[in-house]
């Protein structure tokens, strides 16, 4: 298998790898870069647990090649807390109890930060529509939701 | 003091899981999250037949290819201990494949490109058998046989041999209860096959010495289990397996038993390396799961005053290639909501072509339920009564004789049913093409094994040490506990789920039992410690120990040399520990009795468009006894994803298997489990009747909330649409053909 | 003598009865005294039950008392998710 060498930017740190050609992005976090806070939940991109930001665009970094990142930007869950300090939405999710395994919460909260960049304010459903392609098994989706809006007019009171 | 008056300072409140940052920000590990050193990866080959004899492998060219260390195949597999061939028969097919991804050889290699390689250099030749996946198909005398030879005493005549076990419950005589009716409802229902849908797949890392001594990283809902499993198969002593639990990522039942971590151990061995496998989520659909699919037969007679004079239920439930009880547990709650003179159930096991099934969250009983429930819903219709009432006419309560045979201690039923008739849901209004469904589901909830060790560490903070891997929040809510006997704030309690080397055995994380038997355990090893703290400074205060007391986190003297000692907290006395004796610890083993019935009360609103037959769900409300919730959240949680399997189960989610017998939904496209926008607020509410066999009231709270919502779905859909659903999952075209239908 | 509750399918492994009356004072002495009396159940008692004593499902435990007065029911073995 030919390898090809990589140059790109993770959670804002300049990162060089050499991957084979037909490795996926996911692959190359998890097994050569050592980030497994990205989970692997179908490798079909039907469950969204593998959720990242490519240039500011969400994916399923199981379908993106890890030689796609060349010259690009990922944003991975690693790089969500500003070292000691959490996100807003990932304080949202711990008080409103919007986990319970935690194997979906990396890529949810991925998919979420995306929803609140585009849109600060999102509706109940607009919220329901961005995550359908994030699958929880546990919770039902109840206290996600509301942790995700939650965290959302916390933002936008930080703005205001 | 009885759990109902005692105030709690730390039960109750909304505290946060210590487990909580880790996973959110991608730091906490689970089963794929681990490696070690020159770790080669694993990798199976499965059966593509649904039914065949394996006339020979060849594993001469895969053995060939460069980086590939181990091949095995069932040779490679000693004679497992006795009780465990099953298990070690689903692991590694013997001379036949029993079903479409039954594991045939396994490969480890040093990268996971080289594995994928190697399996398919393996030559496997098959002589296809004839097959059988459906459950009314397989009960047909003429019916392919899976397994010739099960078949147990008591199962009736008139059957194939994959009928294999017969079990029967109830009291009364029926036959006089439905001549007592103003009403007689016959009906038979069908529900497909699930999986747990668990989002992270199955993941093992292990590795074993020249000493055959091993250790094993793995996502499990219990690691004692999987180390029994393991050495039953792999003929070892369990004491030379170590095993340590990953965070899990989701189990539900499915994560209670073994299917490639014995492979794991096998490649281990044969290659001299640390091995690691993590499944697919095609191999987890196919080979891993699922739930029964079933058959019922049902008859229930009602007077016109809305009383229900007798209940008959016939189940044939179809577990898979292998002997399986999972129908007994469908045949004992399905009526155990009602207090009834007359009720008889029977069960019978049958077996397919299709993967073993395991247990998934309070295992056998949905369906039962729905079909029950679904026949009482209709005959309300039917009579013109209301479903509230009728259901708090006929509820069971505290001494009532269960439809399973024991009497029942209090339990919530009854106040579940009014909480539920109080409700604003029950009474809003409805719009066109909208109905509304309830129904009420039992599950037994259960104890079990388990240890516990709890430690006071140097500068007074208190280490719990359990077993039980953590799905929910139960680290939590298990310093919670401790933290309320002890006296001492919540934060002054770590609870560490630690591995099979270093505590006594414990059951899974399963029958709704780890809040209650764990939590059980850690207070009686709390109060272990209050003890031992008591004897001490009675010691060295030179008084008698019933004077001394512990209380609200101190040690306090309460003799009549009264004032003459100051009260010690636990860190002063952790102080002087050593000063007087050592260490200070508690311990507790025991086989946790005495966890309570539960029972909840669901109600649901539908939507059908006409012009599809498509359902989307308005509003849904679940009302549960939780004896006494410790961290309501994390009861919440429990009811509002538990509702949500179940009306996945009710709407979009099966097992399709065709003609060939193979599974053609193997992907989370096409196995649909419910996503955010198909759904509405999940409404909680919690009632809580305290079970007495527990300090604080607790009642099991995690397998119930799926046992009502197949029939609240149902009963919605049939209102709304104006057809009675009997087959599950109401897919849109079912649905509409339903309603198409004169 | 406690009143062991049998149900229907195995009754044909009691001999018919639908309760049978024994001396015993503890779970293990039923389990053990049922196979004597009615060899017949002795399978599916190895095989693993649980027994409902008092309206408390037991699994295991062996000497949880039977007082004359229990109530006592022989079940399949429970198990969970």
């Amino acid at each position: 298998m030919s390898h090809s060498h990589v140059s790109t930017t993770i959670n804002g740190q300049a990162v060089q790898y050499a991957c084979p050609t037909d490795a996926s992005l996911l692959e190359v976090l998890r097994d050569q870069l050592g980030m497994t806070g990205t989970k692997e939940g179908c490798g079909s991109g039907d469950c969204g647990a593998c959720s990242v930001s490519l240039d500011g665009r969400l994916v399923c970094s199981c379908l993106v090649l890890g030689v796609e990142a060349q010259g690009r930007t990922v944003d991975t869950i690693e790089g969500m807390a500003d070292k000691n300090k959490l996100h807003t939405l990932q304080t949202k999710f711990l008080e409103h109890a919007a986990l319970q395994c935690g194997i979906c919460t990396p890529g949810v909260l991925v998919a979420a930060r995306s929803l609140l960049e585009k849109n600060p304010d999102p509706t109940e459903q607009e919220v329901r529509y961005w995550l359908a392609g994030n699958l929880c098994r546990c919770t039902g989706y109840d206290k996600i939701i509301r942790a995700v809006l939650e965290a959302a007019k916390a933002m936008r009171e930080e703005q205001a | 003091m009885s759990a109902q008056t005692k105030q709690f300072k730390v039960i109750g409140q909304r505290l946060q899981r210590p487990d909580g940052i880790d996973k959110v920000t991608g730091r906490a590990r689970y089963g794929a999250d681990i490696d070690a050193a020159g770790m080669l990866h694993g990798k199976i080959l499965r059966s593509p037949h649904a039914h065949a004899r394996i006339l020979s492998i060849d594993t001469s060219a895969a053995e060939q290819l460069n980086g590939v260390m181990a091949v095995i195949t069932r040779a490679d597999f000693p004679t497992p201990h006795k009780g465990f061939e099953d298990v070690q028969d689903n692991c590694m097919a013997g001379d036949r494949v029993l079903y479409d991804g039954h594991a045939v050889a396994a490969v480890a290699a040093t990268s996971k490109h080289i594995a994928k390689q190697a399996i398919k250099l393996i030559k496997v030749q098959y002589q296809v058998l004839p097959h059988v996946t459906d459950v009314e198909q397989a009960i047909q005398p003429d019916a392919p046989v899976v397994h010739s030879g099960l078949v147990s005493r008591r199962v009736p005549k008139g059957f194939s041999e994959n009928v294999v076990r017969y079990s029967s419950f109830g009291h009364g005589d029926i036959e006089t209860g439905f001549k007592a009716a103003d009403a007689v409802l016959e009906r038979t229902y069908k529900t497909e096959a699930t999986h747990q849908g668990y989002i992270e797949p199955h993941a093992c890392m292990a590795s074993m010495g020249l000493d055959n001594r091993a250790d094993m990283w793995v996502c499990t809902q219990g690691h004692f289990w999987i180390r029994n499993m393991c050495a039953g198969v792999m003929a070892m002593e369990s004491a030379s397996l170590r095993v340590t639990a990953s965070e899990i990522g989701g189990g539900f039942g499915g994560k209670t038993t073994v299917f490639i971590e014995p492979v794991v151990l096998a490649l281990a061995k044969k290659s001299g390396r640390a091995v690691k496998m993590v499944m697919t989520r095609e191999e987890v659909l196919r080979a891993t799961g699922p739930t029964v699919s079933t058959m019922m037969h049902v008859k229930v007679g009602m007077n016109k005053a809305g009383r229900i004079t007798a209940t008959y239920a016939k189940l044939f439930y179809q577990a898979g290639a292998y002997k399986q009880a999972t129908v007994d547990f469908g045949a004992m709650p399905a009526f155990a909501p009602y207090a009834l003179e007359n009720v008889k159930t029977e069960g019978l096991d049958v077996i397919t072509n299709r993967p073993r099934t395991a247990s998934y969250r309070a295992p056998g009983a949905p369906p039962a339920c729905f079909a029950a429930e679904s026949a009482i819903d209709e005959l309300c219709q039917e009579l013109g009564l209301d479903p509230m009432e009728v259901r708090l006419i006929n509820a069971a309560k505290g001494g009532t004789k269960s439809s399973y045979g024991p009497t029942f201690e209090d339990h919530g039923l009854i106040q579940c049913l009014e909480a539920a008739k109080a409700h604003p849901h029950w009474q809003a209004p409805l719009e066109i093409n909208q109905g509304r469904g309830l129904a009420a589901g039992f599950w037994f909830n259960f104890g079990g094994e388990t240890c516990v060790s709890v430690f006071l560490n140097n500068d007074g903070s208190v280490t719990v040490t359990e077993g039980n891997p953590d799905i929910g929040g139960s680290r939590a809510s298990i310093s919670m506990m401790v933290a309320e006997e002890l006296g001492i704030p919540y934060e002054q309690v770590r609870t560490t789920v630690t591995d099979t080397g270093s505590l006594g055995p414990n059951e899974p994380t399963h029958g709704s039992r780890v809040t209650f038997a764990v939590g059980l355990a850690a207070i009686k090893s709390a109060r272990a410690i209050i003890d031992e703290i008591r004897a001490r400074l009675a010691r060295m205060w030179e008084v008698d120990v019933t004077d001394v007391v512990w209380q609200d986190g101190a040690a306090h003297y309460t003799g009549n040399k009264a004032g003459t000692f100051e009260p010690l907290d636990l860190r002063q006395v952790a102080d002087i520990a050593n000063n007087l004796g050592g260490p200070i610890a508690g311990h507790h083993e025991a086989n946790a009795e005495g966890a309570g019935v539960s029972f909840g009360v669901h109600i649901a609103d539908t939507e059908v468009d006409p012009e599809t037959g498509f359902t989307s769900v308005k509003r849904y409300t679940v009302i549960q006894d939780a004896g006494k919730a410790i961290q309501p959240d994390y009861v919440e949680g429990q009811l509002q994803g538990g509702a949500v399997q179940g009306i996945g189960w009710a709407l979009n989610e099966e097992y399709v298997y065709g003609e060939d017998g193979c599974l053609q939904n193997t992907g989370f496209l096409d196995y649909r489990i419910p996503v955010a926008s198909d759904l509405p607020m999940i409404d909680t509410v919690i009632v809580e009747v305290p079970n007495p066999g527990h300090p604080f009231g607790v009642r099991g709270v995690g397998e119930t909330p799926i046992v009502p919502p197949l029939a609240a779905i149902a009963n919605a859909v049939s209102r709304a649409c104006g057809k009675r659903q009997v087959d599950l999952p109401m897919s849109p075209p079912k649905v509409l053909a339903s309603m198409q239908k004169a | 003598m406690a009143k062991i509750q049998i149900f229907g399918s195995l009754r044909d492994l009691f001999s018919g009865h639908d309760v049978v009356e024994l001396d015993v004072s503890n779970l293990r002495q039923l389990l053990i005294k049922l196979p004597q009396l009615y060899p017949e159940c002795a399978p599916e008692i190895a095989e693993g039950v649980s027994v409902s004593i008092d309206g408390k499902i037991i699994n295991d435990a062996w000497f949880t008392p039977i007082r004359p007065d229990s109530e006592v029911v022989v079940l399949p073995r429970i198990v969970g998710g």
